[in-house]
């Protein structure tokens, strides 16, 4: 990082950014997935918590996630600077300077760690800390800027709030919430590279080796349709194990034969829009996966 | 800023016969996508298995 352009991206008027800085700061509109997908972790898993523990849950792994954000935030502030999707975040815009983005970020993984482990349990605490430091430290520092596999295995980063979620319940790790953390894990490449189709100037003028970038559109197309296609085996497993019904595995395999279409379309064309579309279908796909878990799944509350 | 050798600027579509890194570059990227899309494959394959065994009371 220069220091220009560590000075053209800090506050000079010492002045604190407003607390609509700081909670965009948070990545709000992932956090919603995550959050959602980390409550159903919780609601389907065997057992019971207590309403309070289980909005403390919630809490911190909203938290935790924002942080994770706001540390990414601060380290990619020289390629969100370059790129037209994140030039006006907080920091690249000049509202937040980096450093206090910084402390926020680790004041609150830390804090966010240490309520759910003090006040839920370890095991969910202990997941929450992995699910940082990954996102963190092997998708933002080691893998963005280096490998155009960067968001397949740096995807496991935003595939662990069910298991959170899980943990939270049972306070261990299973079978079952390892079938949830694939369906997301799984899930990421096709959604990520929608998006970087079509940003794909973006990525490459920040010097982000996206997979179109280095690789090519067309190479993208044919990864993307054979992660839709492994994807559908991954998403029944809730079925095949027990957790969910027949209403969710019929649903899953309409929802995934759509996404298959959705690469089909993608792969054939040499327009945006097919990419846009698949982009908007995958946030689709995992929502409707996770609330037909909600709707057929077995275990339930009372566990 | 990372320096980045792009589809457009080094590595020919079709490539390999240009003798000049591009087609090399290009066919260990291509090895490397193969690899983790095969390793994930493997790992679904050994999911189903392990749960398998698991729900069989194994």
């Amino acid at each position: 990082m220069s220091d220009s352009l560590y000075t053209a991206t800090s506050r000079r008027d010492g002045a604190p950014g407003a607390a609509g800085d700081f909670v965009a700061l948070l990545k709000p509109r992932v956090m919603s997935l995550v959050v959602f997908t980390g409550f159903v972790g919780m609601l389907i898993a065997p057992g019971t918590i207590h309403p309070v523990l289980a909005a403390v849950a919630v809490l911190c792994i909203a938290v935790g996630s924002g942080a994770a954000g706001a540390i990414n935030m601060w380290y990619d502030r020289d390629i969100d600077a370059v790129m037209a999707r994140t030039r006006h975040r907080p920091i690249p815009s000049g509202r937040i300077a980096a450093g206090e983005a910084l402390g926020f970020g680790i004041f609150l993984s830390v804090a966010s760690v240490a309520m759910m482990g003090l006040m839920v349990n370890w095991a969910a605490g202990s997941l929450l800390a992995l699910a940082i430091l990954f996102y963190v430290f092997v998708y933002t520092v080691w893998l963005k800027r280096r490998t155009p596999q960067n968001i397949v295995i740096g995807g496991a980063a935003g595939a662990f709030p069910p298991m959170i979620g899980w943990a939270a319940v049972t306070g261990s790790v299973s079978v079952e919430s390892v079938a949830l953390f694939a369906l997301i894990f799984f899930w990421t490449p096709p959604h990520f590279w929608a998006l970087s189709l079509y940003r794909c100037g973006d990525y490459h003028d920040a010097g982000v080796p996206m997979l179109p970038v280095v690789a090519g559109k067309a190479v993208t197309k044919r990864q993307m349709l054979f992660y839709t296609v492994l994807l559908m085996p991954v998403a029944l497993a809730p079925t095949m194990l027990g957790m969910a019904g027949w209403i969710y595995g019929a649903s899953s395999i309409v929802l995934g034969l759509g996404f298959v279409l959705a690469a089909l379309a993608v792969l054939r064309s040499d327009a945006d829009a097919p990419a846009r579309r698949m982009f908007g279908y995958s946030l689709f796909y995992l929502a409707g996966h996770f609330a037909l878990l909600l709707i057929d799944g077995s275990a339930g509350l009372s566990g | 800023m990372v320096s980045l050798v792009t589809h457009e600027q080094g590595a020919p579509r079709g490539g390999g016969r240009d003798g000049r890194g591009g087609g090399d570059r290009r066919r260990r990227l291509r090895s490397r996508n193969i690899a983790v899309a095969a390793v994930l494959a493997a790992m679904v394959v050994l999911f189903y298995v392990v749960a398998i065994v698991k729900m069989s009371g194994g």
